[in-house]
């Protein structure tokens, strides 16, 4: 599978995590391609609904990034996230997609780097995952 | 006399009563019955015989009552709301009265998840006020519940159970008083290890006049051994075991305990017997039937009265 | 209102696995309320099922709705122009909708993808608690506003039983004692007077044991 390139959306805050990336851009730090961000104003702005329709579209892992706890913009637009990531984590668990295929991250504006960090472990974790399962069974039903 | 009770001789007599317990067998097992029964003849004025303790199954309180009948002992007939309504209760009540069962106590019974059968329907149509008011007037008017006329009202001496140390304590002698109210003839109270409590809940049943209209008799249990002492004080809801009594116990070494716990009882009962308003005790010896003949006799409550 | 929670994903795939094509439809009342089966829940689920059955390879087409009720046959009469191109028809409303729905298509599998619970209300984001039992008889005016059918345990009019423990049930310590509730808020309004009272045995009658009941209002009926 080592030519399995992940696709992974992030929605990315754009108070901290989204100009994380950016600040990662201009330092040069680069991430795998496959990652592809999606600028939001708060993470409290992503509905469970998104994540699942990246996952539906067939992204194969889905990161919401937002502020660090308790730097949140909007005061808890984060721990919404949070929250909604962990719900949206056991519908997957449920129906066999799996919860690992979703991760909450926080950051702040200044962490270029580790920003860049965190998108690339997270796009190895699902290249080692494998491609999204639904995939293959639209494969077998086609 | 409202019944043929024995229990209700001795108390009208003016003695101080005794009334022991025994919990029926998980199967159709007579001899088991017969077993635990015979260390109590003779010992007690009337036994107890418990309906689905804790919410699991045991023989039928109203068959192991007849056994006792049988065996010319005087059953107290407890019977629960939980798993029969209210024509049930009636029904069962005329069957126990027909066939010698003067005596019973109307309880809600402990909730169906902490027994064997938690999945089962949780009946209540009645509470056990409710119940009590309407055997008294069974027996009284000659009245279902549901208004007609009974062609052969039932005697029975009812009574119900009360728990002085439950919360909140203000309430605990307003409910006495509504059960009073409601004409139960006689009170069993949850096992007393709080003395001082006791008597300060005896003397507001005093106060309101309960007494005159009740018999009440002041539950106690022997406490076996130190495990069983620190059991009841932390682990079984509404018990209040002080402190001195659970180090009392617990002061004496193993093979010493029980003993302990036997002379710790007598001393209840001597202070019991001389507290207003306390007509007698309910001695619940579960599982230590054995050792109530022994008990009885040292608090020196023997011979019981014939009357 | 009245509560609900959507079934376990197990049980839902089970009953879908003869279908090939449903519609998913929300109610926008109860069921919104308490996040179980309002437009968000449907779109949530309809997207669980495509990705699950897509992974089973047994594709599963999922078209969604959301009535502004299920329980009036006014609302159910929406589906009649679409309903006929599905197999079945999924409803996360509570089974007032559920049957509501069915009886106006009755050729076509109706089936519950939530499991109603109780009548209650919110006591704080995210949480509801049984509040009414339905009995056809209201005596909240006698107990201080607090239910003893549907928030005791042993549904006791005379209460507490021997099992209240520090103002909780004896079943469990989440549980609150009604009749502590009761007793604590007769004090607040100085009507303690009540409790003394005995509550006579309750006419079941008009609750659920007295049989299906049915409310007919026939000034209502133009």
């Amino acid at each position: 599978m080592s030519d399995f390139e992940p696709v992974v959306v992030v929605f990315a805050c754009d108070y901290c995590a989204y100009t994380a990336a950016d600040v990662a851009g201009r330092m040069n730090l680069t991430y795998p391609s496959g990652v592809r961000i999606l600028r939001v104003p708060c993470t409290g702005k992503v509905e469970p609904l998104y994540i699942m329709q990246a996952l539906q579209k067939g992204a194969d892992g889905v990161m919401v990034a937002g502020c660090l706890v308790g730097d949140c913009h909007f005061k808890n637009g984060n721990l919404r996230a949070a929250a909604r990531v962990k719900r949206v984590q056991t519908l997957l668990d449920d129906i066999g997609i799996g919860a690992d295929r979703v991760a909450m991250v926080n950051v702040s504006a200044g962490q270029g780097a580790k920003f860049a960090e965190i998108a690339t472990e997270f796009s190895k974790k699902i290249g080692e995952m494998g491609p999204n399962p639904i995939k293959q069974g639209a494969k077998a039903a086609a | 006399m409202k019944s043929d009770s024995n229990l209700e001789k001795v108390l009208a007599a003016g003695h101080f009563a005794v009334t022991g317990e025994l919990g029926p067998p998980r199967g159709a097992n007579l001899q088991a019955i017969k077993d635990k029964a015979a260390h109590l003849k003779g010992m007690v004025d009337a036994v107890n015989v418990t309906d689905n303790q804790t919410a699991v199954v045991r023989m039928a309180s109203w068959a192991v009552s007849l056994v006792l009948r049988e065996m010319g002992m005087e059953p107290n007939y407890q019977m629960v709301c939980r798993d029969r309504n209210r024509l049930a209760m009636q029904s069962d009540i005329l069957g126990a009265a027909a066939l010698g069962i003067n005596t019973m106590l109307c309880l809600s019974g402990d909730h169906p998840s902490f027994g064997d059968h938690p999945q089962a329907a949780n009946v209540h149509d009645i509470d056990s006020i409710q119940q009590i008011q309407m055997v008294t007037t069974m027996r009284d008017e000659g009245r279902f519940l549901g208004g007609a006329e009974i062609d052969t009202p039932p005697r029975m001496f009812v009574g119900a159970a009360a728990n002085p140390f439950g919360d909140p304590f203000e309430l605990r002698v307003l409910r006495l008083g509504k059960k009073v109210a409601a004409g139960a003839d006689f009170i069993q109270t949850q096992c007393i290890y709080n003395m001082e409590r006791f008597a300060e809940y005896m003397r507001q049943a005093v106060d309101m006049g309960l007494t005159e209209k009740t018999k009440l008799l002041a539950g106690v249990t022997p406490l076996k051994s130190a495990g069983m002492a620190r059991y009841m004080a932390k682990k079984v809801p509404g018990m209040d075991v002080p402190d001195e009594v659970v180090k009392r116990i617990a002061d004496q070494p193993k093979e010493k305990q029980a003993e302990e716990g036997i002379k710790l009882l007598c001393e209840q009962i001597e202070q019991l017997r001389e507290m207003p308003g306390v007509a007698g005790i309910h001695l619940m010896a579960i599982e230590w039937e054995h050792r109530v003949p022994e008990i009885v006799e040292r608090a020196g409550l023997l011979p019981r009265p014939q009357v | 209102m009245i509560t609900a929670e959507r079934k376990p994903m197990e049980e839902i795939f089970r009953s879908l696995e003869p279908f090939g094509k449903i519609l998913l439809v929300g109610c926008n009342e109860c069921v919104t309320v308490c996040h179980a089966g309002g437009r968000k829940e449907v779109a949530m689920l309809a997207s669980a099922l495509r990705m699950g059955r897509l992974k089973q390879g047994a594709p599963l087409t999922v078209d969604e709705m959301t009535l502004e009720r299920q329980c009036d046959p006014e609302y159910a009469e929406e589906l009649a122009l679409v309903v006929d191109q599905y197999d079945a028809v999924c409803s996360m409303a509570c089974g007032c909708g559920v049957q509501t729905v069915a009886e106006r298509y009755q050729g076509l599998p109706v089936l519950p993808m939530v499991n109603t619970a109780f009548m209650g209300s919110s006591e704080k984001n995210g949480v509801w608690a049984e509040r009414c039992a339905g009995c056809g008889n209201c005596v909240l005016g006698m107990t201080g506003g607090i239910c003893p059918i549907a928030r005791c345990s042993k549904r006791i009019f005379n209460g507490p039983c021997g099992g209240s423990s520090k103002g909780k049930c004896e079943i469990s310590p989440d549980v609150d004692c009604a009749w502590q509730l009761i007793w604590d808020r007769l004090k607040q309004l100085g009507q303690t007077e009540l409790y003394s009272q005995i509550m006579a045995p309750k006419d079941w009658r008009s609750a659920r044991d007295g049989g299906p009941r049915r409310i007919v209002r026939e000034d209502m009926a133009i």
